[in-house]
């Protein structure tokens, strides 16, 4: 590695790049919570402001997303944007997941095929010192 | 322009917004310090704006009987590349094989799922 590139790209040293990885790994969980809120607070949406205050489920999912910005934010500040942004396809894992488990969604090949290709994708990511 | 193809163009729009978003979080990620008040910076706050106006994008698009969730669930993912344009663009990171690999299989994943929703 020449030293002109090191210049340009800070290299985070590897706990930094641990906490931002968990983090955005957190965020998908939390992401997805906010999704399943959200879907549960559109089943009983009534377009009134006080209506839209008192739904929990609603308030609670976009209180969830303001977190989950915070969060990615404190990741991205010691992190690779091109590392980490397509981390957060592990959302759809967790939102598949519990949408069998709390929604009743019937299972599928391509669901199945899918999450687990997302995870291998992640994994890739993530490993270390690849290139 | 058919409704499917209204769709697509919206959630496209949404995908290219939302990567921005993204972006201008990570420029504004630079400037924080320790005090609450420097999370308000311009930078961020332009980033979280563009995510709202992405989500409003994504909700024109999906809305409407002819949105097929199944095409345009991937898309959003389309979003993951834009982000590595703007992060080799603005940030100067290495592309390497591995981002490639690992992107390449993640979007294959999703348009798994979004064929089997």
């Amino acid at each position: 590695m020449s030293t002109n590139f090191t210049n340009t790209i800070p290299q985070p040293d590897p706990s930094a790049r641990r906490n931002s990885f968990l983090l955005v790994f957190a965020c998908t969980i939390l992401g997805s919570a906010a999704q399943l809120l959200i879907k549960t607070g559109m089943n009983h949406f009534s377009p009134h402001w006080l209506a839209v205050v008192t739904n929990l489920p609603l308030v609670a999912g976009y209180a969830l997303y303001g977190i989950n910005t915070l969060m990615m934010v404190l990741a991205l500040k010691n992190g690779e944007m091109s590392l980490l942004y397509p981390i957060i396809a592990l959302t759809y894992v967790w939102t598949t997941l519990a949408s069998y488990a709390l929604m009743g969604d019937t299972p599928n090949i391509f669901k199945n095929v899918g999450i687990a290709t997302i995870v291998l994708g992640v994994a890739v990511m993530g490993r270390r010192g690849g290139k | 322009m058919t409704p499917l193809e209204k769709s697509v163009l919206l959630v496209l729009v949404a995908s290219v917004i939302g990567s921005l978003g993204m972006a201008y979080l990570k420029m504004g990620s630079a400037h924080l310090t320790r005090s609450i008040g420097s999370f308000l910076n311009p930078k961020l706050l332009f980033g979280i704006a563009l995510f709202l106006v992405s989500s409003v994008f994504y909700a024109w698009g999906i809305k409407g009987e002819d949105a097929q969730l199944s095409v345009l669930y991937p898309m959003v993912a389309l979003g993951y590349v834009w982000g590595l344009l703007w992060a080799k663009l603005f940030f100067n990171e290495p592309l390497t094989k591995q981002k490639f690999m690992g992107l390449g299989l993640i979007l294959l994943g999703v348009c798994f799922v979004g064929l089997g929703s």
